[in-house]
């Protein structure tokens, strides 16, 4: 209980810095953000001069003190604001329609990488020199791939070329979003693609980083006793060997997350997928200031959220973990 | 110096090529590889935009050069307003490589300087510093640099490179801080200490000359972590769209619909220049982990001790057992694992497993 008292307070200090970086990028830029605003939209009347500046904060009305004291009273009731591009929708709106899509599919995708990934990585270590480590290289070469650009070449093949699948989007158009198989069926359809480039290009990170923990594990001398013993070789590789290697991979897994989820944000814009990452896209192309620090907030406090509950998973497997002895 | 010893400078020079040459061959193939890849990238972007055929901005105003697929005047093709694809290339090398190169340098220095006065510090510098890299381990890179870059009025290679450095130390600082720990508490810091040495020179002379593997692999990665983050910022426009790198090409590329009015050659070029670089860094860091860790090495990669193959971790061969086989060396022989490869007999192989990896020698698998 103490390790999960001390990731706690380490997630509270995390999201404590994020919301603080948060609150202090656009007070520290150059530039006015609200004289940006004005002149890409000069329908604007001068009076939303000041209406901007007390959205954006810019505007110090107050002390700083006070500024970052109401900022986070909103935040702490997502209350973000109104929205600039598609006004007056709030903020907190667009992201309820956008953040459910993310989760799903890049939550789905990552599960299945990790595990697949994992798996792999498991035989690989055991049958250390075999035909698996002979893809290693063709692997690395995957995952050195940009996302996006694997990602459009798939596009171009599979669903431009040979109408294999969709391009793109997050349902066919026509259907109206709703707990309907024509729709579920259609999202599941049109997440197939990127969900397999998300697969595709994490893989082998899993792979490798298992592959050479388990290596390094099998010379221990637990599992040289457990086969003296007698075991079958399939019970040493799964519950002496895997079983050992996976914790340094579980605590891999929270850290490696912040790169899954950047190389979704690029690969929902290229699928125009209706997500997170899209939104951002085009929140940062439109200047839209007040979505951007919403979206990133979103963003960091889901990652913090996941490694918590990998963190409880650990607690769960790793003994030493709730006996306080590998504490972090 | 050069005054010295002309005879025998001709000979040392030669022993010490031959030294490193040996060096060279003991590395691991993966390592070689890489090496060798990224070689060819560091060259291309140091002489590349020398040799250029064209000015990679240049917009060629003739229609029936809009869009030409390779050819002997453009080996790479040309782009919808006729621009050479090589050309871009190859000044584009420069400009990621470069942005990487400075990156890499600035944020593991960071790591260095942080890690090591962490681990070194130890107590409330240690937790200090412990908590802010973890924190910013845990806040995914790519959205803060998408927000910070999206305020920036404008986004010149400067702003990305101290928004890249920023934010790629603290991996590196981890593994560092953590080896200085161990290091920290070894009897030769321990006498170096007492023989009063400064604390500066301590960290400068006996702890970082031994993290130099570690530093190097740090490097390495952040390089990989820069030019990925970079070549997706600008992807996605996030860029100095002026300037030609890899990242700029493929968002041109892609915001001119190549691959739609089916121009392959405008597109694959910079992609795989990314996904190849990034491969040889891949390797480069597995060779330098292979390295340090033997049991990583492939398998079949084998010494020859006393006439048999020999892997890094199997057990030291009984030299003279396996040259003479008579009489009661022989009987202990046949008690030593490589009496069974020699016999095939290979012992409970279908039981247990163990044999797959310990006893096979490379090609037995195959």
């Amino acid at each position: 209980m103490a390790f999960v008292a001390r990731r706690l307070g380490f997630y509270f200090v995390a999201a404590w810095v994020a919301l603080t970086v948060n609150f202090f990028i656009p007070r520290a830029m150059p530039g006015s953000a609200v004289e940006d605003i004005m002149s890409k939209f000069p329908d604007l009347q001068p009076s939303a001069y000041k209406a901007l500046e007390a959205m954006l904060g810019v505007g110090h009305p107050g002390s700083l003190w006070h500024q970052y004291l109401t900022y986070l009273d909103d935040v702490f009731h997502l209350n973000f604001g109104t929205d600039l591009i598609e006004y007056p929708a709030k903020v907190s709106t667009l992201l309820g329609q956008t953040l459910p899509w993310t989760l799903t599919l890049v939550g789905t995708a990552t599960v299945i990488a990790f595990l697949v990934g994992t798996g792999l990585g498991i035989v690989a270590g055991w049958r250390h020199g075999g035909s698996l480590d002979r893809v290693l290289p063709g692997l690395m070469f995957l995952q050195a791939i940009p996302y996006f650009f694997l990602a459009l070449i798939l596009i171009d093949l599979l669903a431009e070329r040979t109408h294999l699948f969709p391009i793109g989007q997050g349902y066919a158009g026509g259907l109206i979003p709703g707990w309907h198989w024509d729709f579920i069926g259609s999202a599941v359809y049109h997440s197939l693609l990127p969900a397999f480039t998300i697969v595709i290009t994490s893989l082998a990170g899993w792979m490798l980083q298992m592959r050479n923990v388990m290596i390094t594990t099998i010379g221990e001398d637990y599992v040289l006793a457990a086969q003296a013993k007698g075991l079958s070789s399939h019970r040493v590789m799964l519950t002496y060997a895997a079983r050992n290697a996976i914790l340094p991979q579980l605590q891999g897994f929270g850290l490696a997350l912040g790169f899954v989820v950047s190389g979704a944000i690029i690969m929902e814009i290229v699928f125009s997928y209706p997500g997170i990452g899209l939104l951002l896209f085009n929140a940062v192309t439109s200047n839209d200031y007040p979505l951007m620090q919403a979206i990133f907030l979103v963003i960091v406090f889901a990652v913090l959220l996941a490694n918590l509950i990998v963190d409880a998973v650990i607690v769960f497997v790793d003994p030493r973990v709730r006996s306080g002895e590998g504490a972090r | 110096m050069s005054l010295a010893l002309p005879i025998s400078a001709d000979s040392s020079a030669l022993a010490e090529s031959r030294q490193r040459l040996g060096r060279w061959q003991r590395l691991p193939t993966k390592a070689k590889v890489g090496a060798v890849l990224l070689g060819f990238f560091v060259l291309a972007a140091i002489i590349g935009p020398m040799v250029t055929p064209y000015d990679p901005s240049y917009q060629n105003p003739l229609p029936s050069l809009s869009l030409q697929a390779p050819s002997a005047a453009h080996l790479l093709g040309t782009t919808q307003s006729g621009q050479d694809v090589l050309s871009q290339l190859l000044v584009g090398i420069r400009l990621t490589m470069q942005l990487a190169f400075i990156v890499g340098v600035v944020a593991t220095s960071l790591s260095v300087i942080i890690g090591v006065s962490a681990g070194f510090l130890g107590g409330i510098w240690d937790e200090v510093l412990s908590l802010f890299s973890n924190v910013f381990l845990v806040i995914p890179a790519l959205p803060l640099l998408i927000l910070l870059l999206g305020y920036l009025p404008q986004r010149g290679q400067t702003p990305t490179i101290l928004v890249l450095s920023f934010l790629g130390w603290p991996w590196g600082a981890r593994v560092i801080r953590a080896q200085t720990l161990s290091i920290r508490n070894r009897d030769f810091i321990a006498a170096s200490r007492e023989t009063g040495e400064r604390t500066w020179r301590i960290i400068a002379f006996e702890i970082i000359p031994n993290e130099v593997s570690l530093i190097a692999a740090s490097f390495v990665n952040t390089v990989l972590y820069a030019i990925g983050v970079s070549v997706a910022l600008a992807f996605i426009g996030l860029a100095d769209l002026s300037s030609w790198s890899l990242g700029t090409m493929l968002y041109w590329a892609q915001s001119q619909q190549a691959l739609e009015v089916g121009a392959w050659w405008w597109l694959a070029p910079p992609g795989i220049a990314v996904a190849l670089i990034g491969t040889s860094l891949v390797l480069l860091n597995t060779g330098i982990d292979e390295l340090g860790n033997p049991r990583l090495r492939d398998a079949s990669r084998s010494s020859r001790i006393g006439g048999q193959k020999v892997r890094p971790t199997d057990p030291t061969p009984v030299l003279a057992a396996t040259r003479s086989r008579r009489g009661l060396p022989a009987f202990l022989h046949s008690f030593s694992r490589s009496a069974w490869l020699e016999e095939g007999m290979e012992p409970q192989r279908r039981r247990t497993g163990l044999e797959d990896r310990s006893l096979a020698p490379g090609g037995e698998q195959r």
